[in-house]
């Protein structure tokens, strides 16, 4: 049983943080995954269009590095990615015919029908570790710390590819770290995504909706696997409240973050240096990090 | 409600055309309204148009006029209307459907050197892959 693990291009630049954090939370937890060699963009976004299979080519082309490695699984950190490759990936196994034409356009790759199974790391954690398990290794519980599980679209919709049907792995995971889950009515909501470049200001206003519903149930951090979700609810947080100035300052971390603390990895894992500066200063207060981390 | 209008030989070929390229049969949709109460974008109070009337104008086989209006156009694919649809239509599909109708006619809608520098420099790659892949040709 191997699992290729596929990064994506934001993880390797803004998101530096959800990626080191991940890596050595999973070294800590002596759970082993071996970086693709050679991947490309996944595309970010799932082709819509019935007539564009063009688009499908370069999320497949990656399932195609992953089985060629002779990889059962697919490990994926970034929530779009592990969304455009699942949904690449049943289009492969489940539509024949488009399967037959995307595999002669890529005459010189083998021919691929669905085989490897695209994984999040959420789910991952659950099947290979439990989250029972995972407690019993948490060296750093994160005790009295509310935190808000914001599971964002792209890990539950459309249904075919969602990591679970309700939402739960969040909530789960954040228990075995010893923090208390905040619900919020957002939970599932959009952030507004990539509309960010092309309709700033609503998509500032559906981020602030997020960011309002987790305070108001009184979370002082949030959590996201989405580097897009953490660019709209984090980095544009001061934007966020220019236009809505009451809007109170929420920590935004990637779920990795918090769990490679929980598990006694290293600050320096934790790339805070890339999040927003509240995230720092909310761990420091805690005494969880040296304030100069 | 304003009256449409019957629908013309060309306008019905081109409603059909966006059963095509989405794959849904928007004839389906019976005006629930549901999508519109899901939609994260309607919700901000500035889309004055929700996706049931963009269904409707379909429908109706008025597909210029739904092309013209923001709806399509702010449409962040959350799939959050799919979910609630009880004719179990894939609306992300249909306004991909009416964006690719005009993109596929090599228009932009976000020009990529409008985008402010600032954004520019801090947005991760993901925004803009994304931002260009569903709003320009």
């Amino acid at each position: 049983m191997r699992i290729a693990y596929y990064p994506g291009c934001t993880l390797k630049l803004t998101a530096q943080n959800l990626e080191a954090a991940a890596l050595a939370s999973l070294r800590a937890l002596g759970l082993v995954v071996e970086e693709l060699p050679r991947w490309n963009c996944c595309g970010a976004v799932a082709s819509l269009a019935e007539d564009d299979l063009l688009h499908q080519v370069a999320p497949v082309r990656d399932l195609v590095r992953a089985a060629e490695r002779g990889a059962d699984r697919l490990l994926t950190l970034c929530a779009p990615c592990y969304n455009t490759l699942a949904r690449a990936n049943r289009l492969m196994a489940e539509d024949e015919e488009k399967r037959k034409t995307i595999n002669l356009f890529m005459e010189e790759e083998p021919d691929y029908a669905g085989q490897v199974k695209v994984v999040h790391l959420l789910d991952f954690l659950r099947d290979d570790l439990g989250f029972e398990a995972l407690a019993t290794k948490v060296v750093r519980p994160l005790t009295g710390l509310k935190v808000a599980p914001y599971y964002g679209c792209m890990l539950l919709r459309p249904k075919r590819v969602a990591i679970e049907e309700h939402p739960t792995l969040l909530h789960r995971l954040l228990a075995a770290l010893g923090a208390e889950t905040v619900d919020f009515p957002a939970m599932t909501d959009c952030c507004g995504a990539y509309q960010i470049l092309g309709h700033e200001a609503m998509a500032l206003d559906a981020s602030a909706a997020i960011l309002r519903s987790a305070t108001r149930r009184g979370a002082q951090a949030l959590v996201t696997s989405c580097p897009l979700c953490d660019y709209n609810l984090g980095a544009r947080q001061p934007d966020l409240r220019d236009r809505h100035g009451d809007l109170p300052e929420l920590p935004v971390y990637y779920f990795t973050q918090l769990l490679a603390l929980a598990l006694g990895c290293a600050p320096e894992a934790l790339r805070l240096d890339l999040s927003p500066p509240g995230c720092r200063r909310l761990l420091a207060e805690r005494g969880a990090i040296a304030a100069a981390t | 409600m304003q009256f449409l209008g019957t629908r013309s030989a060309a306008a019905a070929e081109t409603a059909h055309k966006i059963n095509e390229i989405s794959g849904q049969n928007v004839g389906r949709c019976m005006q629930c309204g549901q999508c519109s109460g899901a939609c994260p974008m309607f919700a901000t109070g500035s889309l004055p148009v929700p996706p049931r009337r963009i269904m409707h104008l379909l429908q109706l086989g008025h597909v210029e006029r739904a092309a013209v209006l923001e709806t399509a156009w702010c449409c962040a694919a959350c799939h959050a209307c799919e979910v609630r649809c009880p004719r179990s239509l894939d609306l992300p599909k249909v306004m991909e459907a009416i964006r690719q109708l005009t993109l596929r006619r090599n228009v932009d809608f976000v020009a990529p050197g409008a985008v402010p520098r600032a954004v520019l420099a801090s947005a991760p790659p993901i925004a803009m892959v994304a931002a260009f892949r569903r709003l320009t040709p």
